[in-house]
């Protein structure tokens, strides 16, 4: 016997996306098979080394035989699958996903691939009237589920605008840019930290991401790890740090370099890529692809990099 | 084990594999991102035992939590071989085919019944049988262990009581099964692999022995290497006490606060001749270093590579301008060198670079030459051996213990019977509780490196203590008691942990400004290993009584 | 799992008993008990303790029983019992509108202003609980711990008229359901729990067998009314059991053979043929399979379920043993809504006496397979009435659907093929047995077999609830119900419930068939037919259908979380004076996501009724 390694071989299936064929491996998503045609498909809650809970529905598609979009995502590309990305239920859904989520909360540090988006599928969040004014701090967390105040002119948009909560020195949470995308829980959660400080609470328009009854960071279970700020697509949790150097408009990415190397703390060997300004760490993150750590620290690698640059000793 | 001195898994297996056992190793907190890896394997259906006196925060996620007494690990290993053997579950192929000393083993093994481990370890007879029985029946099991295993005075023989373990059962040398060291710092593993161990060159190429290696090294270098092996850091104190070692030259150590007794450390290096500190910080020991180098951090101002614990060569990049007058560790050497008299820059009239040096050891190191900068690159790190261009790296070490040839198969891998010893610092009436030492998520070792960050995670030193314990000494949370050793005392907060048993205590290190805990260890080494019992100290715990 | 618990008051005495009375007392000192001396060296966690997840909900419900609501506390320790992480514990909590999860009165009284009840004076009721308790929310004096009323989406008492649920803390009955209800009624129960008598008997009716065909018929209600819901004996003297016994003689196949021949449609809402998802789990390779009933009725002017299960329990419980015995499963769970407290004592006392007389248990009826059933309570969520979102309610989860494929036939409740009907579809399942498949695939149309119980409710003389072989006309089932009330004329029928569609007065000769609501654009839904006179106020209507998707949206998926709330607004601005013309656009939009590219039924739906009326121009300025 030869104790070799072997991964059990792949089949391939050919799809039909946009009229063209595209061969993928047995198991791919269709997402997977867009991209690999170099198919633009937009995404919000998907990250490569999370379990796709295809919530946002922006990466829809349109399988023929399928009374609905389906979300490509999660759905695994099948021999003979006839799949259109640009079709008017397409574009229409798409489109309105990026309004309701802009309309709604605050899109406005989320990467240029969805500012891009918002314009070419043609978002307007301005269609629901003027966004309602910020909710009181604590008031979303204080909603109970089948309870809402009704509508009464409809002449403003409801939105998730609410205080930003900075209740530790590690990370500030801006709930107002909060989609929803899950990906946070899922970060703290079974897809990497298993540390379960936070989770969906509450229920539909109100639902959000709180601890157990909206207790401060410090009274919850969280380790700091910052695998939630690591895969928050649109900063609504961002490093203190950063919120401070934003606040103070010194933030300036434009003027930062990423360096690739390892994490100085214990023996795994985690790979951080450093983020300097002005020779100065600003942020630390993993890149998705590390086998040793798929895009994931613990709070030494995202958070100890201090000593190099605050030297307590130093002259 | 077995020649190679590195884990014999990668991460990804524990994700793959049916039993994980954690063996004094907490790595929910001391190796975060292994444990997610563990935390894959428990959610692929994984069963996981945890050994450890406390019921640490990766213990409470074993389907088993094994709280031996401190020290106990032997015979707690050996109950488990004897039982395995008893019950007729040993790998009879795999022993036969693959290792030898058997018998020697089975012999040393037999007086370790299930009753006599329940009675040393604290463990219930039938909790030690069911693992016996579910570690031998898996397909795929791994033990990983960290310091738990290693700081002890029997270091070795704990390490080696875990390795006859694996031999008996045929776990290891298998895609999923091994026996995994998890190091305590991001270079330790290449530490080892460069040679900067006293009796291994680069490469674990043995420095008395392996006279072809030697040959190699003597003509890259053209000059004679010292015939003999060096002295280890416990060794070195011992040398210094002895007034044979006189002169120190420290990069990157702060011996001053992480060695154990710390009373005797200080005595030692102060008597030191001449003490030449390379550090990033103005460190402990640097403050009584005759010379001072200001020296760069490794991971982020300089170049070079590391190797963790999968045995993974990775590179580390400069992303910052060291401050002030501090250099580059190389550029130092090579400025120390040429001092000396050997002037290692190029025709250029430059010094070598990272890469330079690196290159040299892949040609001196069998194990590391395939891996050049470009292909570490590539593939983003490579595992060891990596013996030539092109090829992948290896997943896991020993495959070929299972190869049907005898010839690819090579030397058998030996039983090493060892026996149970307890901890040197014995415990009596009047130091009557097992002080053990450990970490937490947020800090690192002596803090150093830590105290540089804020994080809402940290909280004061404490002594932890049961509640049976406080509430006999009549002590509350917060509180600050006097603990004392045979070695010294010191004062620390109280904090009243329900993780802990009657008769156990828990420090750290990481907080030697608030509480010197290495004046409390004892600093008795393992002769094979050279580390110290920082896991086993006798200790007093004790009102301080207010004047009032 | 490291489990981080903080809660500074830890759980009373009180909530402690609760959560252990469900669950057993703690064993050891690492969940939640005294410290014993094998502690010291030896804990169990892992899968074990991780696998107790399932019970959450369970334990939720004691607690607020107890106490009234959900505190930190509490929370903890549950968490502690069941190794789950608070987090997700109050993640589960804050999502089932049945808890509370701040300090809250003793007694809380929920009054129905859904669709069925608007239509028979809610919003009078509410004005009435407002004089005699204060505004809604606000708590009004009460037995010295209080009590405070709310809205509630449907109680699924719609032939009553009205209907309030209460919940009371520490008291017992914890809940009882009153209708019709009215302010001095509630407060006479909350005084003095005995005054309110056994509920009144609904109005049924069902033809006499062979009354309208050839060949025999299926009869879903001969039971009801005729047979004691607490007796076995009664049940089986009316022929119970016979059923049971027929399928083993059939075997499994024989028994699958019977359902795919009779082809059985679902009677949920989805009208999925039952025979498919039964073969699917049947055949799958994987252990253990389970089988589901899905009793969280709960869809606006549906109270058939309700009926069945009050008034002939042992049939549910008779058929859902079949059924499990035709998949290849042992263990079967009935999902039941929170707010059917009599129902969910009547099944529990029929799973007890059957499983005392071997009708459930190791070797069912000497038939040599094992089956048995537990009642899991829902606890406020109309999105648990999907198969998907009651899987995930099942294992202590929030109720959020999950994406299809998979479907539960292949990894459905624990990871493990599972079969969920609903509780007509199962009753079905004994006539299918009793006549015969064939037999009765022959009944009903074409495409549309058997018969189909119609919950008539809204301006119609006797509502109630009425069984029809498919069709029946819309005509024919409100003449059979007396017809539109007081003589006044017919401005539309909702059909289906707040997920359905509107018809109006033209579509009264529709034959009520499942091929022929599709053709039309309608659906049949969960059998709602909402009988609407021209005195209705259509538009308040709509706005209530808009206020009940808003609020039952789980809120994972953008297009139902924020559609919902946008076709609210729209809605709003429309009965504000904006012409529908100006927003029609928009609602297209609208529509169009929520139905495309929702994840379940529920944001796929949640258009459909408006559309339907905008269609029929029933909202002004929006005649097409």
């Amino acid at each position: 016997m030869t104790a070799v390694f072997l991964e059990t071989p792949k089949r391939l299936v050919d799809v039909e996306i946009d009229g063209r064929t595209v061969r993928v491996p047995e198991g791919a998503t269709l997402l997977e098979a867009c991209r690999s045609a170099g198919i633009d498909t937009p995404t919000l809650c998907y990250l490569e080394n999370l379990t796709p809970v295809n919530v946002c529905r922006v990466c829809v598609v349109e399988v023929e035989g399928s009374r609905t979009l389906v979300p490509s995502c999660s759905r695994a590309a099948e021999t003979g699958m006839k799949v259109h990305t640009d079709s008017e239920r397409v574009r229409t859904s798409r489109k309105m996903v990026l309004e309701f989520l802009s309309s709604s909360a605050d899109l406005s540090l989320a990467s240029a691939d969805v500012q891009r988006w918002i314009a070419e599928y043609g978002a307007d969040p301005s269609r629901y009237g003027d966004p309602e004014p910020p909710h009181a701090a604590g008031a979303r967390d204080a909603t109970r589920p089948g309870e809402h105040e009704a509508a009464t002119d409809g002449a403003e948009a409801a939105t998730v605008h609410q205080p930003v909560k900075y209740d530790n020195d590690s990370y500030v949470r801006d709930y107002s840019r909060c989609i929803l995308c899950y990906k946070c829980v899922e970060a703290c959660g079974e897809d990497a930290q298993n540390t379960f400080a936070i989770a969906l609470a509450g229920r539909g328009f109100d639902a959000r991401i709180s601890t157990e009854f909206d207790v401060t960071l410090p009274d919850s279970a969280c380790v700091y790890c910052g695998n939630c700020i690591g895969v928050c697509p649109t900063d609504a949790l961002m490093p203190a740090s950063e919120y401070h150097m934003r606040q103070e408009g010194t933030w300036d990415e434009s003027q930062q370099t990423v360096t690739s190397t390892v994490c100085p703390y214990c023996g795994v060997g985690c790979n951080v890529d450093l983020h300097v300004q002005d020779n100065t760490i600003v942020k630390v993150t993993s890149p998705l692809e590390s086998e040793v750590t798929h895009g994931h620290l613990c709070v030494k690698g995202r958070f100890g990099y201090e000593f190099v640059q605050n030297r307590p000793d130093e002259q | 084990m077995f020649g190679a001195g590195g884990g014999t898994s990668s991460y990804r297996e524990a994700e793959e594999a049916d039993l994980l056992v954690l063996w004094g190793s907490n790595a929910r907190e001391a190796h975060p991102i292994f444990f997610h890896h563990v935390l894959k394997g428990l959610k692929n259906g994984a069963r996981m035992y945890a050994v450890d006196p406390r019921r640490t925060s990766s213990a409470q996620w074993a389907d088993t939590w094994l709280g031996i007494h401190v020290g106990s690990d032997i015979c707690l290993a050996n109950a488990i071989g004897n039982e395995i053997i008893n019950a007729g579950l040993v790998n009879e192929e795999f022993i036969k085919r693959a290792t030898e000393n058997f018998e020697a083993y089975r012999t040393a093994v037999a007086p370790y019944t299930l009753e006599r481990a329940e009675r040393e370890t604290g463990v219930p007879r039938d909790v030690i049988r069911q693992l016996a029985h579910d570690y031998a029946r898996a397909d795929r099991a791994q033990i990983c262990w960290t310091l738990g295993i290693t700081e002890h005075h029997n270091a070795a023989d704990n390490v080696l009581a875990l390795i006859n373990l694996s031999l008996l059962t045929g776990h290891v040398g298998r895609y999923g099964s091994g026996l995994v060291p998890l190091r305590g710092q991001n270079n330790v593993q290449g530490g080892g692999d460069m040679g900067a161990i006293p009796n291994k060159l680069t490469g674990f190429q043995d420095v008395e022995t392996d006279m072809a290696a030697r040959a190699r090294f003597e003509a890259a270098y053209d000059m004679k290497l010292p015939p003999k092996k060096g002295l280890h850091l416990s060794q070195m104190f011992e040398a210094m006490e002895e007034g044979e070692l006189t002169t120190a030259y420290i990069i990157g150590e702060n011996p001053m606060r992480s060695e154990a007794d710390t009373a005797r450390t200080r005595k030692n290096l102060e008597n030191l001749e001449h003490l030449v500190v390379q550090d990033i910080f103005l460190t402990d020991t640097a403050k009584a270093a005759d010379v001072v180098l200001p020296g760069t951090a490794a991971w982020c101002e300089a170049e070079g590579t590391v190797t963790n614990s999968e045995r993974r060569v990775q590179r580390t990049r400069k992303a910052l301008e060291p401050p002030g007058q501090a250099r580059d560790d190389i550029e130092i050497i090579a400025e120390l060198a040429k001092r000396l008299g050997t002037d290692w820059a190029g025709a250029d009239g430059k010094q070598p670079s990272a890469e330079d040096l690196w290159n040299e050891l892949r040609t001196l190191s069998p194990m590391h030459t395939g891996m050049s900068y470009a292909a570490l690159e590539e593939k983003g790190g490579i595992q060891w051996p990596c013996p030539e261009d092109g090829h992948p790296g290896t997943l896991f070490l020993h495959a070929r213990l299972w190869e049907t040839d005898p010839a690819k198969r090579g030397n058998p891998a030996p039983f090493v019977p060892v026996e149970q010893e307890d901890p040197l610092d014995e415990l009596s009436p009047e130091f009557p509780l097992r002080l053990t030492t450990g970490r937490r998520l947020e800090s690192y070792n002596t803090g150093a490196q830590t105290g540089g960050y804020t994080t809402p995670l940290r909280h004061k030193e404490t002594i932890n203590l049961s509640p049976e314990d406080a509430t006999r000494l009549g002590v509350l949370e917060d509180e600050v008691v006097r603990i004392a050793s045979r070695r010294g005392e010191v004062t620390a907060p109280v904090h009243i942990d329900r993780v802990m048993r009657e008769g156990l205590a828990f420090m750290t290190l990481h907080f030697p400004e608030e509480v010197e805990t290495n004046i409390l260890t004892l600093d008795t080494w393992d002769p094979k290993s050279g580390t110290s019992e920082f896991k086993a100290t006798a200790i007093q715990v004790s009102k301080i009584e207010t004047v009032s | 799992m490291d489990l981080k618990l903080s809660a500074e008051q830890k759980a009373t005495a009180a909530e402690k008993a609760a959560v252990d009375k469900v669950i057993g007392p703690s064993e050891t000192g690492w969940d939640g008990g005294e410290r014993q001396a094998r502690d010291a060296h030896v804990a169990f966690g892992g899968h074990a303790a991780r696998s107790r997840r399932h019970l959450l909900i369970g334990v939720l419900h004691a607690i607020q029983e107890a106490a009234g609501w959900i505190s930190p506390g509490a929370l903890d320790y549950a968490c502690e019992r069941l190794t789950v992480p608070p987090a997700e514990a109050y993640g589960v909590a804050s999502f089932y509108a049945l808890f509370r999860t701040a300090p809250s009165p003793g007694a809380v009284v929920h009054v129905c202003d859904d669709i069925a009840c608007q239509v028979n004076g809610a919003e009078d009721l509410c004005e009435r609980m407002k004089r005699r308790f204060g505004d809604a929310g606000t708590e009004a004096a009460f037995d010295g711990s209080g009590v405070t009323w709310q809205r509630s989406p449907c109680l699924g008492q719609c032939d009553r008229g009205s209907a309030a649920l209460i919940q009371r803390a520490g008291g017992q009955p914890a809940r009882v359901q009153i209708a019709p209800a009215d302010p001095e009624k509630i407060w006479s129960y909350l005084t003095d729990p005995q005054s309110q008598g056994t509920p009144a008997e609904p109005t049924i009716r069902s033809e006499e067998e062979g009354a309208d065909g050839p060949g025999p018929a299926p009869r879903l209600l001969t039971r009801v009314g005729a047979v004691d819901p607490e007796s076995l004996g009664s049940y089986r003297a009316a022929g119970g059991y016979q059923m049971l016994r027929r399928a083993a003689g059939l075997g499994r196949h024989g028994t699958l053979r019977e359902v795919k021949e009779a082809k059985l449609l679902g009677r949920g809402g989805a009208a999925f043929p039952t025979h498919i998802k039964w073969d699917a789990v049947a055949s799958n390779p994987v252990r253990p399979h389970y089988v589901v009933c899905n009793a969280d009725e709960s869809e606006p002017g549906t109270f058939k379920d309700r009926v069945l299960m009050e008034r002939d329990p042992y049939a549910l419980v008779e058929a859902l043993t079949i059924m499990g015995y035709a998949c290849g499963a042992e263990q079967g769970y009935i999902y039941i809504r929170g707010e059917y407290p009599l129902a969910e004592s009547r099944l529990a006392h029929a799973i007890e006496t059957a499983r005392a007389q071997g009708f459930l248990g190791g070797d069912v009826m000497g038939e040599g397979f094992a089956f048995d059933i537990e009642i899991r309570r829902g606890a406020g969520a109309y999105i648990a009435g999907e198969e998907t979102a009651l899987i995930n309610s099942l294992e202590g989860r929030r109720a959020e659907p999950r994406n299809k494929p998979p479907f539960p036939a292949q990894n459905g409740l624990f990871g493990k093929p599972t079969a969920v009907n609903n509780v007509e579809t199962l009753l079905s399942l004994l006539e299918i047995l009793r006549i015969g498949g064939p037999a009765y695939e022959a009944t009903g149309t074409e495409n549309s077999s058997g018969s189909r119980l119609w919950c008539l409710s809204g301006c119609v003389s006797s509502p109630g609830l009425y069984e029809y072989e498919f069709g029946a006309t819309l005509r024919e089932v409100i003449d059979g119900a007396g017809g539109v009330r007081d003589g006044r004329s017919l401005q539309a029928v909702l059909l289906g419930g707040a997920a359905g569609a509107f018809v109006g007065p033209d579509s009264l000769d529709l034959p009520l068939t499942f091929e022929d609501a599709r053709a039309a654009g309608a659906t049949l839904g969960s059998g709602v037919v909402l009988v609407l006179d021209d005195t209705v106020d259509l538009a308040s209507l709509l706005r209530r259908i808009t206020q009940f998707f808003r609020d039952e949206s789980c809120g994972q998926c953008v297009p139902c979380r924020v559609g919902t709330v946008r076709q609210e607004e729209l809605f709003a601005r429309v009965a504000s004076g904006t012409p529908f013309s100006a927003e029609r656009d928009l609602f297209a939009d609208i529509a169009s996501v929520t139905r495309d590219a929702s994840i379940c039924g529920l944001g796929q739906t949640a258009v459909s009724a408006v559309d339907s009326a905008v269609k029929l121009g029933l909202i002004p300025g929006a005649s097409s």
